[in-house]
């Protein structure tokens, strides 16, 4: 590493453009300009002085803002061309082969490719992950090397610069002055009315506001990597739930995702708003499809397993009532319970009655509770039926045995044995929804349907987010980098007298110039300062020069 | 001054090369723990999360009691096919392992008394049986497809699932693998 010596005497680190002590330019292509390039005050961005060893090397491939961009523009279009399909959770498969099957059936070779290239399911692709990986890192290098060098030429300004950087500035002036002592308390006087803070020294001023809108940016990325940290812990076990459930009205059950939590179902209402209890607001929808709903609602009671309880154990404390509807989620230790869908009317209980098959009398009738029928239903008067089998779902018979196809009642059959006092040694029926099969023989008895209870299947869903507070405060954060940086300027002005008596007066700002120029009018009509001009080149007039950090 | 330069590219070095390392870490582990998740809660290898069940003759079941011995740990249904193949081969296999220290627990998730009394009665089953009534033990394996299989070996530690029906074949190679020594 070489430095780089200035007139004046001070040593700069290499790569300085503008000498961090009197302003002299320093290098070639700095000298050859004719306005100096104050995006880093001219201080050396770090990365662009070391390059020898391969970490210097990887650090200077970060530092690039280039590279930055291109990071951000391949995630931008890997993000475009997974819209091309539906992703993966969007596609009936149960598993990845299926999946496979699903993309190429579908969508043809294209669908392979798309499938195999990890686009059906973008934000769980490896390298998908690993290009917002390299934007983070993008972003702590690029920031490391331009806002600490940044901050140092701030921090270490001197007041007095060379005339040579005073006359590079953008706005400039210079000329004689009958008092320039006096010109410059009266400067001086202006600028601290527009709340400018003032350094002398040897003749010399330095009025600056504003600094800090220079570390816009830096807050700025500051935000994105807490809020890049807040999605990464989403993937580590605790931090997020998302799952869903089905509770039947009546039931108790295990809330899944939150161990130890449970729920119990104490009833669900969907109410519809109708003809009768709904003024013109929705009238015209009411005819036009019937009905709209207006509630949908779950009342559970919570429950919760002592600390030590393990899972299947029935010990558990009631904690509260709540009613679930639509926006307004159960909140217990960080989960949220959602309504989120329901199922009408599933069977509950079917009643039956004993009957004999001539004269249709009945001996008793008796209700089976679908989710838990009784071994004996006792019907008093020397009558009885045993349930000898159940099939809740009952989709016909294999090798003579009767089937369910699920465990949900949607088509309940059984396998009674009935005993009255005509028969104390039993018939035996088998009964399903408008089907009886009497298997041993012709029975003089039967169980005659009644009636059915129905009941409401509840589906909720269950969420926690740890992550949230971390992405919200990351978000935040980002937010006020850019209003930092955008709705406040850092200005400076710089006076001093020259050798020979002549006032040099100097502004700069990062952006807005007319407003500097509007301030600098104010201090040089009050004071008596030479008149300034802008030096800038009328072809640049056109776009408002502001200086963001763009060096590659 | 030299000196002073070599200690100033030792810590530049040395500061670059660590947050070069954290980041790329941080990220590295994300990557691995996205990509490897298969969204199961426990893995083969992973402690089996202990659990208490009462069987249809009301005796309780605590999965940790059978430390130092296998369990083949089984949960079914009744109306799921390849349960009803496989519940035979179990029978076998039980009463020949039994005493050699691998215990059968065949979970059945939530159905009625009744059903499940009628289908052990059906394939006359004597291993224990025991009904996850609130899913609980459901939810801590994260069950999703029956039959699903653990054998849990006498540390404890899941050595193997199994989510497809087995043979008797496979049942008996199975149970010799959590046999304790």
């Amino acid at each position: 590493m070489s430095s780089i010596k200035c007139e004046c005497g001070h040593v700069n680190p290499e790569g300085t453009d503008i000498c961090q002590n009197c302003g002299r330019p320093l290098s070639k292509e700095e000298k050859e300009k004719r306005l100096a390039d104050m995006r880093y005050d001219g201080a050396a961005i770090r990365s662009m002085t070391h390059k020898r060893s391969i970490v210097d090397k990887v650090w200077n491939f970060f530092s690039s803002v280039k590279i930055g961009v291109s990071i951000i523009i391949a995630i931008l279009v890997a993000a475009a061309i997974g819209t091309f399909l539906p992703q993966v959770f969007y596609v009936p498969a149960a598993n990845e082969a299926q999946a496979a099957q699903y993309y190429e059936e579908h969508y043809g070779t294209f669908g392979k490719i798309y499938n195999a290239l990890g686009l059906s399911d973008l934000y769980g692709s490896w390298w998908f992950m690993a290009l917002i990986g390299l934007l983070g890192i993008s972003l702590v290098v690029v920031s490391l090397d331009r806002g600490i060098p940044l901050y140092k030429s701030l921090k270490n300004q001197r007041v007095a610069r060379h005339p040579s950087f005073m006359k590079r500035q953008r706005l400039f002036g210079e000329g004689e002055v009958s008092d320039p002592d006096a010109a410059m308390a009266k400067a001086k006087q202006k600028l601290m009315e527009s709340r400018y803070r003032i350094r002398e020294e040897d003749g010399a001023i330095l009025a600056e506001k504003g600094r800090w809108s220079r570390w816009g940016p830096y807050v700025n990325h500051v935000g994105l990597i807490i809020f890049l940290l807040g999605v990464m812990l989403r993937a580590l076990p605790g931090f997020y739930v998302d799952e869903s459930m089905w509770i039947r009205e009546g039931e108790t059950l295990a809330v899944k995702g939150a161990p130890g939590l449970f729920v119990e179902n104490k009833g669900f209402s969907y109410e519809v708003y109708n003809k009768e209890n709904t003024d013109e607001v929705f009238g015209e929808a009411i005819d036009r499809v019937g009905t709209v709903a207006s509630k949908y609602q779950t009342d559970v009671a919570l429950y919760e397993q002592p600390e030590d309880a393990l899972p299947g154990s029935t010990e558990k404390e009631f904690v509260k009532d709540y009613s679930i509807v639509v926006n307004k989620p159960l909140k217990y230790e960080g989960y949220s319970i959602f309504q989120m869908d329901f199922k009408l009317d599933e069977l509950k209980s079917m009643t039956f009655a004993l009957q004999n098959k001539k004269d249709e009398k009945s001996k008793g009738e008796l209700t089976i509770n679908l989710a838990n029928p009784e071994k004996e239903y006792d019907l008093g008067n020397g009558s009885k039926v045993q349930v000898l089998d159940y099939y809740p779902d009952f989709n016909g018979f294999e090798d003579g045995e009767p089937q369910s196809a699920t465990p949900v009642p949607n088509n309940p059959a059984f396998l009674f044995k009935m005993f009255t006092p005509e028969k104390p040694e039993g018939e035996t029926s088998f009964v399903a929804i408008r089907q009886t099969l009497e298997p041993l023989g012709e029975n003089q008895y039967r169980m005659a349907f009644q009636s059915a209870e129905t009941r409401n299947v509840s589906g909720l869903t269950i969420r926690k987010d740890k992550t949230l507070p971390i992405i919200a405060l990351g978000g935040l954060i980002f937010l006020i980098g850019v209003a930092q940086g955008s709705y406040f300027n850092h200005r400076r002005f710089w006076i001093r007298k020259a050798d020979d008596g002549r006032l040099l007066v100097a502004g700069h700002t990062n952006k807005n110039w007319v407003a500097l120029k509007r301030e600098l009018d104010k201090a040089t009509e009050f004071a008596g300062l030479p008149a300034y001009h802008d030096q800038r080149d009328p072809e640049e007039e056109i776009e408002d020069h502001t200086e963001g950090e763009s060096k590659a | 001054m030299s000196q002073d330069r070599e200690k100033k590219r030792k810590k530049r070095m040395f500061v670059r090369t660590a947050i070069l390392v954290v980041l790329a870490a941080a990220i590295i582990y994300t990557i691995v723990v996205n990509v490897t998740a298969t969204g199961e809660i426990v893995e083969e290898g992973d402690m089996a999360p202990d659990f208490m069940l009462t069987d249809m003759d009301g005796n309780v079941h605590k999965l940790s009691d059978y430390r130092g011995e296998g369990v083949f740990l089984n949960f079914w249904g009744t109306w799921c096919g390849p349960c009803k193949r496989e519940m035979p081969h179990m029978e076998d296999m039980y009463k020949e392992f039994e005493e050699k220290g691998v215990h059968v627990l065949a979970v059945n998730i939530a159905e009625s008394d009744l059903k499940v009394k009628s289908f052990a009665n059906t394939y006359g089953l004597t291993f224990p049986i025991v009904i996850d009534k609130t899913n609980s033990v459901r939810d801590a394996y994260n069950i999703r497809p029956l039959p699903t299989t653990f054998l849990v070996g006498p540390d404890g530690k899941v050595k193997k699932i199994i989510k497809q029906e087995m043979t008797g074949d496979q049942i008996r190679e199975y149970m010799e693998s959590i046999m304790p020594s």
